[in-house]
């Protein structure tokens, strides 16, 4: 059991207990050199945890992990000098130019005076802020703030970046902007390792894990995990009182989960060829127009959201779910 | 702009010609808008785009330049503490006690609402229960996760039965569970009467708007039911599976049958002027750089793919203008 190059990052039943709370519980999994790993879970399940531990600011409390060869117990420094990381809540000098925190973070990771000037346009360019050097932090949309926290990460041109919900709150054009970053970074080589609660955004990843209290439930591709994870049917149902119906179909005998998509109805049930009617008959019964009932391939979010509903049943039942 | 057939006794929210500057910009631009009692409406556009200070002015924290705005009918200039009094606005920093437990924070705000004591009990009891939050009722704020929060927030804010709601991005960086959560208490909330102004970064929830008003550089550049306002965007939309969807996004850049293409997932939008005429040259591109498109379907628009049309033709315009 040791590091191996060809893999960016290792764990090996990595565990962080804080007290008796387990906060993350035996986790193992690979990330392959210039993979975008999506790393998915509710809020409060270990995400961060994890990513602090593999950034070094965190130690395990049992099992191991690489990051780039490095052995997150005893080379926390190494790893800080090849990985770049941008967390939920980073810290930006508001009073400052873009360019003037992308010097302050040039210092910070202590790049040589001779290679500074090509980085930092390296960094501007390749986060999208070109023109914008004169800008003041405070002066940013959400979208470029995110941005510019980027570019302060990329400065030092890390082969590993952990993105910890980059895009939380930014709005879709500039989520989709974001994302070409990331894309091309990883074209680059860069090995990105990133958290979203965006479900589409979960797509673009080469692989994704689910995480949930504290323990990896689910691993593989998109594809894998609708194909593989999700036992029960997907129906999409056009009907004219889409909230009302909320409310009638989770007593409809089959169905185990009802949920809004827009304005469509995803409602999943055990058996698509019973559960479609059965679903139209209660509808209409209570007065509504059904329009379409069709079963379609399960979203990400109806896989992942009926992942831990399962995960829920196994658990003891008086455990209430934690967000 | 009407109020619905029915025209009930006083719209809950009337805005006219509102506007707000802050030194040269100005981030709301002589806004008008009419939002009947009970409508779910939805505001969405781009960072920056002046909707948080809408929200802010018409939940009388922040004086107008010009204009006026009744909020359940008072006037925001002249009487912003009776506005205070009949609506709930939970910001995107909702002020949460970190150190006070939930049931703590939930008490508190009930002081500040002035809600008599005899109704307490049962009111919390009730916001608890279909927050899902009553088993953590005794732990500190501090210890929620940001799904927790954020629901906390929302009971917080529903403490004293308000007749409208004002949501700053309620739903920011919360996971697709506690996301569903939320909604159902919204929900719950239309049913007993109570207007709702919601801002979001996910359009999927502006889908389920009664109506929504996409907002950029201060002015409403739509307004209307999502299925209409969906109308704007010219042409057809197709949808298409590819094996590499930035790939084909590439190719599709020197294909001038494709008017726009916008990534979803693994899916493919591309807009034509018209799905006869232009689709074989579309899948004659990817296939002739191997992309295996298949399913192409002619799709409705959802209300992403509007969002980005019509704000990147504006940003066009303008961009032509400025030139």
């Amino acid at each position: 059991m040791n590091a191996r190059p060809d893999l960016a990052v290792r764990v090996d039943n990595l565990e962080r207990r804080f007290g008796d709370f387990v906060a993350v519980d035996r986790v193992s999994f690979e990330v392959a050199t210039g993979e975008i790993f999506g790393f998915l879970g509710p809020n409060g399940a270990g995400k961060s945890t994890t990513i602090r531990m593999l950034t070094g600011l965190l130690s395990p409390t049992g099992g191991s992990g690489w990051v780039g060869g490095f052995d997150i117990r005893t080379q926390g420094e190494s790893i800080k000098e090849i990985i770049g990381y941008m967390s939920q809540k980073f810290s930006l000098y508001e009073d400052l130019t873009v360019g003037q925190n992308l010097d302050f973070y040039g210092g910070i990771y202590r790049i040589p005076k001779e290679k500074k000037a090509a980085r930092k346009t390296w960094a501007l360019e390749m986060a999208g802020l070109l023109g914008r050097e004169q800008s003041l932090a405070r002066e940013l949309a959400g979208g470029w703030r995110q941005r510019l926290a980027l570019g302060a990460a990329i400065l030092h041109e890390p082969r590993i970046l952990f993105l910890d919900e980059p895009t939380s709150g930014v709005d879709p054009i500039s989520r989709r902007n974001f994302w070409d970053l990331i894309r091309s970074l990883s074209r680059r080589g860069v090995t990105v390792f990133v958290t979203t609660h965006y479900m589409d955004e979960a797509e673009y990843c080469d692989r994704l894990a689910l995480i949930y209290r504290g323990r990896m439930i689910a691993l593989g591709t998109s594809d894998q995990l609708k194909r593989e994870r999700m036992p029960d049917a997907v129906l999409e149902v056009a009907v004219d009182r889409p909230v009302d119906a909320l409310d009638i179909l989770p007593g409809v005998p089959g169905v185990r989960e009802a949920a809004l998509f827009g304005a469509l109805l995803h409602v999943v049930v055990s058996d698509a060829a019973t559960g479609a009617p059965a679903v139209r008959t209660a509808l209409e019964a209570a007065g509504m127009t059904v329009e379409r009932i069709e079963k379609i391939p399960p979203s990400l979010e109806d896989v992942f959201v009926s992942l831990i509903e399962a995960e829920d049943r196994t658990e003891t039942p008086t455990a209430a779910r934690g967000c | 702009m009407t109020t619905g057939d029915l025209e009930p006794a006083k719209p809950a929210i009337e805005t006219r010609d509102l506007t707000r500057r802050f030194g040269p910009v100005t981030a709301v631009d002589r806004l008008s808008l009419t939002i009947p009692r009970g409508e779910l409406f939805g505001l969405v556009g781009p960072d920056g785009g002046g909707k948080t200070t809408t929200l802010r002015m018409l939940a009388g924290i922040l004086g107008p330049t010009e204009g006026d705005a009744l909020v359940a009918g008072h006037s925001i200039r002249t009487a912003p503490e009776a506005v205070k009094h009949r609506i709930a606005y939970m910001s995107q920093r909702f002020g949460l006690y970190g150190d006070l437990t939930v049931l703590e924070n939930l008490l508190f705000y009930a002081d500040l609402f002035e809600v008599p004591r005899r109704e307490r009990a049962v009111r919390i009891e009730r916001l608890l229960g279909f927050s899902n939050l009553t088993p953590f009722k005794d732990r500190l704020a501090d210890k929620l996760s940001g799904g927790m929060k954020q629901k906390l927030g929302l009971a917080c804010a529903l403490i004293h039965t308000p007749e409208i709601l004002l949501l700053d991005e309620p739903t920011n960086g919360v996971d697709p569970v506690s996301r569903r959560d939320f909604w159902r208490i919204l929900y719950d909330m239309l049913k007993e009467g109570v207007t709702i102004l919601v801002t979001t970064a996910y359009l999927d929830e502006a889908e389920r708007c009664n109506r929504v008003g996409l907002m950029h550089r201060g002015r409403l550049l739509a307004l209307d039911a999502p299925r209409r306002v969906k109308s704007l965007m010219a042409g057809d939309l197709v949808e298409i599976l590819v094996t590499e969807a930035w790939r084909a996004r590439e190719v599709l850049a020197g294909v001038v049958e494709a008017k726009g293409v916008t990534l979803f997932g693994r899916r493919l939008h591309v807009a034509v002027e018209d799905i006869a005429r232009d689709l074989p040259a579309v899948q004659a591109a990817l296939e002739t750089a191997g992309l295996d498109p298949r399913e192409a379907r002619r799709i409705a628009p959802s209300l992403e793919d509007v969002f980005i049309s019509v704000v990147e033709r504006e940003g066009s315009a303008a961009h032509e203008r400025a030139a």
